[in-house]
C-alpha cells in the first residue's frame, strides 16, 4: 500500500553519471517495468529505491515520505535478485522467514505467512530443502516467497528471470503476473527483455543512457513511441527505419523511399504530417506492417515489388529481408506467399501504422 | 577404392586412440612412481618415530640390532616413564591451554578483521589488507628479539600467557587473509538481501557470513591450531622454567641432557605430541582442503 515517486534523481559513480535526473511517479499497486539496454541505469535506479545505493541528488518518496536517508530495512521494501541470493545454509522455510524472525514476529505468525506464500507459489513441499537441492525455477520461487512473506510496501525485482532457460522464463513470467494479481503490491521490475516488459507491465519505463525516454502503457509504447530509440527498442524484429522524402501530391502526401517506390500517406495522417512536406525524414515501419498484399485493408498504391535477399521461415510466419537504396528492410509475410531468395515478391505497406522520425532530433513526429 | 578410402582414416583414428591410451598409461605410471617416492620419503620419519617409541632403552642403545624393526618385543616403558617421571604432562597441559586461547583469539580477531576489510569497503581497506599479509612474511626468527622487549614490558616473560600474547602475531595475518578471500567469494547480493531483510552488520556476520564461510573458518582454525601447537622459536626464547614450558621445547630440553639423548622417550613424546593434530586433521581434512582451495558457495 504505497506509491513511489522519484524526483530529479541523479546517481554519479565518480566520473560515470549512471542516472541523470529521473522523474517517475508510480501509483499504489501499479506494476512498473524499467527496460532498456545494458548499462542504461536500470539496476542503479532500482537499487536507489531499495536503499542499496545512495542518491547523488534528488528525492525518493515511498508512501509519500522522503526515504533518501533511510536504510533498506526501514523502507519496507522487498527485493528479488537475478542470482536469487538465497542464504545457502538455510532451508527454503528459513530463507523465507529470516526477515520476519529479525523483526521478531511471533512463531505462529511466521509459520502462517510462510505457508500462505508457499501456497501461492506452489512450493509447499520444498520448504525443508536447502537452495542447493532446488532447481533454478524453484529457487526463484523461494526468493519471491521471501519477498511476499514480508508483505512490504514495494516489491523490487532486478532481472529475476534472466538466469532461467527460455521455457521456464515464460512460465515464471506468467507466475509473477499471477502473483501480482493475488498479492496486489506496488512493483518495480527491471529487465532488458522487452517481451517481459510488455507482458508484465501496467506501465513501461524505457531508459537509455541514464535517462527516461518514455513512460507509457505497453500498448501506447508499441503504437505511439515518442523517440526513435523507443520505436527501435520495442518490437521484435525491430522497426525498419527507411530514409524517405516527403512529397506533396495534390492534397495528399507521399513518402518517397527510392526512385521507383513512393508510398502514400493515409488521408487521416495528412494533416499531422503536412508541416513536414518537402523534408528528408525517416519512415518507421514495423515488419508486421510490411506483408504480402492481403484482401482486407488493401490499397493498390501501397504495393511495390522487391527482390528478396534472405528468407527466414519461423513457422507461423516468414521473415523476408530485402534492400532498398542500400538499406536492409524486414517484412513479415504469410509462409504460403513467401518466395525464395533472389525472387521478386510483391509487398504491401500498411501505412496506417507508419511513423515519421526527424533525423536531426530523433523525435517521432 | 571407396572401401580403401574409408578404411585409411578409420585406421588412423584407431591408431590415434591407442596412442592416446598409451600416453595416458605413461602419465599414470609416472605419477604413481613419484607419488610412491614422496610417500616413502615423508612416511619414513614418522615410522621411525613409532618404531623407536615402542622399544626398550636397551634395544635402542644396542648398535647391532636392525633399527627398522622391534626385535625385543613391544614395550610401553618409554610412555610410562615419560608420563610419570618427567614434566611431559605439564608441557601437554600448557600447550593445550595456549593453543585453545590462541585459536579463540585468532578466530575472533581475524573473522572480524576479514569481515570489515573484505566486505565493508572503506577508505584504505585494500591497502590495509595487503599490509596485514605483508606482516605474515616477516619470520618469527627475526621478530623474537623485539618481541622479547614487549613480552618483558608486560611482565609475561617465562609465562605461557606470554605465548597467548605473541602467537597471534603469527596466526592472525594468515587467517585474516584466508577469511578475506573467503568472504569476498560470497556474492554481494547475499549481504544486500540480508540488509533488506533487516539484519544489522553484526547479524549479517553471525547469521550469514560465518555459517556460509564455515569451511574457510575451519581451515583458518586448523592453521592457527597447527602454528601454535608446533611453535618453537618463541617458547624457546621466552620460557625457561619447566612448569611454564610447552611441548615442543619442553620435550627437547628435558629429554636431552648435554649429549645424552633419551631417544625412546623423545620419540614417545613426539608421538603423543603429534597425536592431537593428526586426529584433528583426520576429521577436518576435507574442510581444510575445501577451505584453502576455493570459497565454493554457489547456490
Ligand atoms: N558501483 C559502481 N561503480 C561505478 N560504476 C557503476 C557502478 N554500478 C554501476 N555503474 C555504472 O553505471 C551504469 C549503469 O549501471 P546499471 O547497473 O544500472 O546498468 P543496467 O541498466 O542495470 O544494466 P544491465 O542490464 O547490464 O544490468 C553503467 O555504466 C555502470 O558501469
Ligand atoms: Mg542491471
Amino acid at each position: 500500500m504505497a506509491e513511489v515517486a522519484l524526483r530529479n534523481v541523479v546517481k554519479r559513480f565518480d566520473e560515470v553519471e549512471a542516472v541523470r535526473s529521473i522523474n517517475l511517479d508510480i501509483p499504489d499497486n501499479e506494476f512498473v517495468v524499467l527496460v532498456g539496454p545494458s548499462g542504461c541505469g536500470k539496476s542503479t535506479t532500482l537499487r536507489m529505491i531499495a536503499g542499496l545505493e545512495e542518491v547523488t541528488a534528488g528525492d525518493i518518496y515511498i508512501g509519500g515520505e522522503i526515504v533518501n536517508d533511510l536504510p533498506p530495512k526501514d523502507r519496507d521494501i522487498a527485493m528479488v535478485f537475478q542470482n536469487y541470493a538465497l542464504y545457502p545454509h538455510m532451508t527454503a522455510f528459513e530463507n523465507m522467514s529470516f526477515g520476519l524472525k529479525l523483526r521478531r514476529f511471533p512463531k505462529d505468525e511466521i509459520k502462517r505467512r510462510v505457508d500462505n506464500a508457499a501456497r501461492i507459489l506452489d512450493i509447499a513441499e520444498l520448504l525443508d530443502r536447502k537452495p542447493k537441492a532446488l532447481s533454478g525455477g524453484q529457487r526463484q520461487r523461494v526468493a519471491m516467497g521471501r519477498a511476499i512473506v514480508r508483505n512490504p510496501k514495494v516489491f523490487l525485482f532486478d532481472e529475476p528471470l534472466s538466469n532461467l532457460d527460455a521455457k521456464l522464463r515464460v512460465q515464471m513470467r506468467t507466475e509473477i503476473k499471477r502473483v501480482h494479481q493475488m498479492v496486489k503490491t506496488t512493483t518495480v521490475y527491471v529487465t532488458h527483455d522487452q517481451v517481459e516488459a510488455m507482458t508484465l507491465a501496467d506501465r513501461v519505463v524505457v531508459m537509455n543512457g541514464g535517462a527516461i525516454e518514455q513512460i507509457a502503457s505497453p500498448h501506447d509504447l508499441y503504437h505511439n513511441p515518442k523517440t526513435r530509440f523507443v520505436a527501435g527498442f520495442i518490437g521484435s524484429p525491430a522497426m525498419n527505419f527507411i530514409r524517405c522524402h516527403m512529397e506533396q501530391n495534390g492534397a495528399g502526401l507521399r513518402a518517397r523511399i527510392s526512385d521507383k517506390i513512393s508510398l502514400p500517406v493515409p488521408a487521416s495522417l495528412t494533416a499531422r504530417y503536412q508541416p513536414h512536406s518537402g523534408k528528408a525524414l525517416i519512415l518507421g515501419l514495423r515488419p508486421e506492417h510490411l506483408t504480402e498484399p492481403r484482401r482486407s485493408d488493401r490499397d493498390q498504391n501501397c504495393e511495390f515489388d522487391i527482390t528478396l535477399d534472405v528468407v527466414e521461415p519461423m513457422g507461423m510466419e516468414t521473415m523476408v529481408y530485402f534492400t532498398v537504396d542500400g538499406q536492409e528492410i524486414c517484412g513479415r509475410v504469410d509462409p504460403g506467399s513467401a518466395k525464395g531468395p533472389g525472387e521478386v515478391m510483391r509487398l504491401h505497406a500498411n501505412m496506417n501504422h507508419m511513423h515519421l522520425i526527424d533525423p536531426q532530433t530523433d523525435a517521432v513526429l | 577404392m571407396t572401401s580403401a578410402a574409408l578404411s585409411a582414416p578409420a585406421k588412423r583414428r584407431l591408431g590415434a586412440r591407442s596412442s592416446l591410451r598409451r600416453n595416458r598409461r605413461w602419465a599414470l605410471i609416472t605419477s604413481y612412481v613419484f607419488l610412491v617416492i614422496f610417500a616413502i620419503f615423508f612416511l619414513i620419519p614418522p615410522y621411525y618415530m613409532i618404531v623407536t617409541a615402542f622399544k626398550s632403552d636397551a634395544e635402542v642403545a644396542h648398535m647391532a640390532t636392525n633399527p627398522w624393526i622391534i626385535a625385543d618385543g613391544i614395550t610401553l616403558d618409554q610412555f610410562r616413564i615419560l608420563l610419570t617421571q618427567t614434566d611431559f604432562l605439564t608441557f601437554f597441559k600448557n600447550t593445550v591451554i595456549v593453543t585453545l586461547c590462541v585459536v579463540a583469539i585468532t578466530m575472533v580477531v581475524s573473522v572480524l578483521a576479514a569481515f570489515s576489510l573484505g566486505r565493508m569497503k572503506f577508505w584504505g581497506s585494500s591497502v590495509l589488507a595487503t599490509g596485514i599479509f605483508l606482516t605474515y612474511l616477516v619470520p618469527d626468527t627475526l621478530l623474537f628479539i623485539p618481541l622479547f622487549q614487549i613480552v618483558k614490558a608486560v611482565g609475561l616473560l617465562n609465562s605461557y600467557w606470554g605465548m597467548v600474547l605473541v602467537y597471534p602475531t603469527l596466526t592472525v595475518p594468515f587467517c585474516t587473509w584466508i577469511m578475506i578471500g573467503y568472504f569476498q567469494s560470497i556474492p554481494k547480493e547475499l549481504d544486500e538481501a540480508a540488509l533488506i531483510d533487516g539484519a544489522s552488520h553484526m547479524q549479517m556476520l553471525t547469521k550469514i557470513f560465518i555459517p556460509v564461510a564455515l569451511p574457510g573458518i575451519i581451515a583458518a582454525m586448523i592453521f592457527a591450531f597447527t602454528v601454535s601447537w608446533a611453535a618453537f622459536v618463541y617458547p624457546m626464547a621466552f620460557l625457561y622454567s619447566a612448569d611454564q614450558q610447552v611441548l615442543t621445547v619442553g620435550t627437547v630440553t628435558s629429554l636431552i641432557r648435554a649429549d645424552v639423548y633419551k631417544w625412546g622417550m623423545l620419540m614417545a613424546g613426539a608421538l603423543l605430541a603429534a597425536a592431537p593434530p593428526l586426529v584433528i586433521y583426520a576429521f577436518l581434512m576435507d574442510y581444510y582442503i575445501a577451505g584453502l582451495t576455493a570459497g565454493a558457495t554457489k547456490g
